[in-house]
């Protein structure tokens, strides 16, 4: 699982869960003890055998890993470039690579006694993927989903209450996703004894953003292989979307010490960058201190936190992981930023010409490889993250179009 | 010396305890708070607790979230807290006034910066609440420069270790949160926050605020007993709420709650 793949890289975080200069622990005094009884469960059942194996057993049996890597022959002739294959994450149970998290946190949470599980979502997805689990193993489960959030994702707030899960509006602030994890943070606080909070992405205070890393990292440790068996090298670009970074650093990860192969993250551009209405703290935000970590936001001049814009929910939040803060200021790793303009174009080209329909977070990877295959070889490689299937994206994609389903 | 020293020497010295009222600065309108300030001294106050709002406090509950919300459709930002505190100085040059807050708009000011300019300002401690003393040797150096104090929370969750570590990093006072939980919530165990209060009193000699959960003369009464302070918050803020339109009348309403606490803690 947690394989270090290099001295260096891998060797982040420090014991206080830094990444260079970014990431730490920022929060209120309440939440160090339980955040540091966390970490030593983390640290203990990492490598503990009995647990790695029914994490494996769970990820092979119950989500159907391994997820295929599919090459996609046809587009890449259309593009006239480099070949491009699609790491199918898609093909999950519960439709994305959320869930590969949720099952490790889950039972991590069983291990640890904790009876209650909380989460934040946006999209819905990391939610979703959540109930199911909690569903699974029997766990009492709250989801803190923003207002705003609620009334686009209608589908998956259902799917949410199906499996048994309570959705508590949030109403603070923007009403969206950084504020649903405000609310679990307070939830949190309020019930430190018998909850654990399944944080969906690599933020948060220490060890989140690791150990999200870690149950993430078997996306790039297949792909790696898999890669190399298909098209008998490594590949020259990874590509992946970037909201809070889970599925990005999940492809990344394993690679890191692959210096021959470049990284690419791709941020929400909204409206565009120069319109100041986007998700891209990474392209055009600066560092700050948000959700228990020190990494790149969104904020304006007196450093109060702004909102964000994308057509992805699941993109649209003011901060980003702090190992993707880190890998961009030691230039391992280049990030980038599509609109939803180009990430709707790339959504319908993959649909229509593989028959695959993306999720609109994915989208913006797709859109950012369709970019860069055309300056590059044939014989070359780009290698993206498929993270997550287009189903709970087609009410927003037929409204911008105009259609009513 | 630190305002904060003079108080509470000058408290224990007539045997009594501190009363330190919270409002968030800028609620509900940036021309109220200064004399609000004046107005809770004339309470009974010994301190004040200034709140910066933020745009995502996250270990405040719905009603001091509320307040935040409330200032900063004018925009407070930190610089205008410290105008304030300013203003409050030139009436005021004896109770201390503490900055409570989050990190983020500190950080966008500059650590330099904010410590002098709140040091010029009349500020004497601040409390950051999401920064534990593990993250802010860099910042606790810069205050210490101007003499401006860190003040810590301590929670019913803090370790016997953290305990230690947090009061050899805290100056002027350490604040013990009563409850886990946001502020505002409403389940004080008052024979565990006694218990807590001896076990902190072992580690140090600086005076032991408490607060959250703290919201009628009674519990105040009660607070004070045990500790060396007491801190209520939302119970006023919630009062300004419920006339944030009527800034004048809030501003009663918070001094009535307040010198009946000041009453019945002696």
């Amino acid at each position: 699982m947690a394989t270090k793949v290099d001295p260096i890289m891998g060797s982040l975080p420090d014991e206080q869960g830094h990444f260079g200069p970014y990431g730490g622990l920022f929060v209120p005094e309440t939440l160090m003890g339980p955040l540091a009884e966390l970490r030593e469960a983390y640290e203990k059942y990492m490598v503990d055998e009995t647990f790695i194996a029914e994490l494996e057993a769970d990820l092979a049996n119950y989500v159907g890993r391994p997820s295929a890597l599919y090459h996609a022959e046809r587009w890449s002739r259309e593009l006239g470039g480099a070949q491009i294959y699609l790491k199918r994450e898609d093909l999950n149970h519960t439709g994305a690579h959320k869930v590969n998290n949720t099952i490790g946190q889950a039972l991590l949470a069983k291990r640890m006694g904790k009876t209650r599980i909380i989460a934040e979502t946006g999209a819905g997805q990391h939610g979703v993927a959540t109930a199911t689990v909690a569903a699974r193993l029997g766990l009492e489960c709250v989801v803190f989903m923003g207002e705003v959030d609620i009334a686009r994702q209608e589908a998956n707030v259902y799917r949410m209450r199906l499996l048994g899960a309570e959705v508590r509006a949030v109403s603070s602030g923007s009403k969206t996703l950084k504020d649903a994890l405000n609310e679990a943070m307070r939830d949190w606080v309020t019930h430190i004894d018998n909850t654990f909070y399944i944080i969906g992405t690599v933020a948060g205070p220490h060890p989140y953003p690791a150990m999200v890393r870690d149950f993430q990292a078997i996306i790039g440790h297949e792909a790696r292989e898999q890669i190399q068996q298909q098209s008998g090298k490594m590949p020259d670009a990874l590509v992946a979307c970037v909201g809070g970074g889970s599925n990005a650093i999940g492809l990344f990860y394993p690679f890191l010490d692959d210096k021959g192969v470049a990284i690419y993250g791709v941020e929400a551009a909204g409206d565009g960058l120069e319109s100041g209405r986007h998700a891209a703290p990474l392209c055009a935000g600066r560092p700050g201190v948000l959700h228990g970590n020190r990494t790149y936001l969104m904020e304006d001049d007196n450093g109060q936190i702004i909102e964000t814009h994308s057509i992805s929910a699941g993109l649209d939040y003011p901060g980003v992981g702090p190992e993707h803060a880190w890998l961009k200021d030691a230039g391992r790793a280049n990030y980038v930023a599509v609109d939803d303009q180009e990430a709707l174009a790339a959504f319908h080209a993959l649909t229509k010409i593989e028959g695959i329909i993306p999720a609109l977070e994915s989208s913006h990877a797709l859109a950012y490889a369709a970019k860069l295959a055309p300056t590059m070889e044939k014989e070359q490689v780009i290698l993206v993250n498929l993270s997550g299937r287009g189903d709970k994206d087609i009410h927003t994609v037929a409204a911008i179009e105009g259609i009513e389903l | 010396m630190n305002r904060l020293n003079v108080r509470f020497d000058k408290l224990r010295e007539i045997g009594r305890k501190a009363l330190i009222p919270y409002v968030t600065a800028g609620d509900p309108n940036p021309q109220i708070t200064v004399p609000m300030m004046h107005a809770m001294v004339g309470a009974g106050a010994n301190i004040i607790e200034l709140g910066v709002p933020f745009s995502d406090p996250m270990a405040d509950g719905p009603v001091i979230q509320r307040a935040s919300e409330r200032a900063l459709k004018y925009n407070i930002s930190l610089r205008d807290v410290l105008d304030m505190v300013t203003t409050f100085r030139k009436m005021d040059d004896i109770t201390p006034v503490v900055l409570m807050g989050y990190l983020n708009p500190i950080e966008v000011m500059g650590y330099e910066r904010f410590a002098e300019e709140a040091k010029e300002a009349g500020v004497d401690g601040v409390l950051i609440v999401d920064i534990p003393p593990e993250e802010a040797t860099e910042l606790l150096a810069t205050l210490e420069k101007v003499e401006v104090y860190p003040i810590f929370l301590l929670a019913p969750t803090s370790t016997p270790e953290r305990i230690k570590l947090i009061c050899s990093a805290a100056n002027g006072f350490v604040y013990y949160v009563a409850i886990k939980g946001v502020t505002g919530a409403s389940h004080l165990d008052l024979s565990e926050v006694k218990a807590k209060v001896s076990e902190i009193r072992e580690v140090t000699d600086l005076p032991i605020g408490v607060g959250f959960g703290i919201k009628d003369a009674e519990t105040a009464e009660q607070i004070s007993k045990v500790a060396d302070a007491v801190v209520v918050g939302s119970a006023l803020v919630s009062r300004i709420e419920a006339l944030a339109d009527e800034p004048q009348k809030a501003k009663n309403s918070v001094v009535e709650l307040l010198l009946s606490m000041r009453k019945a803690m002696g």
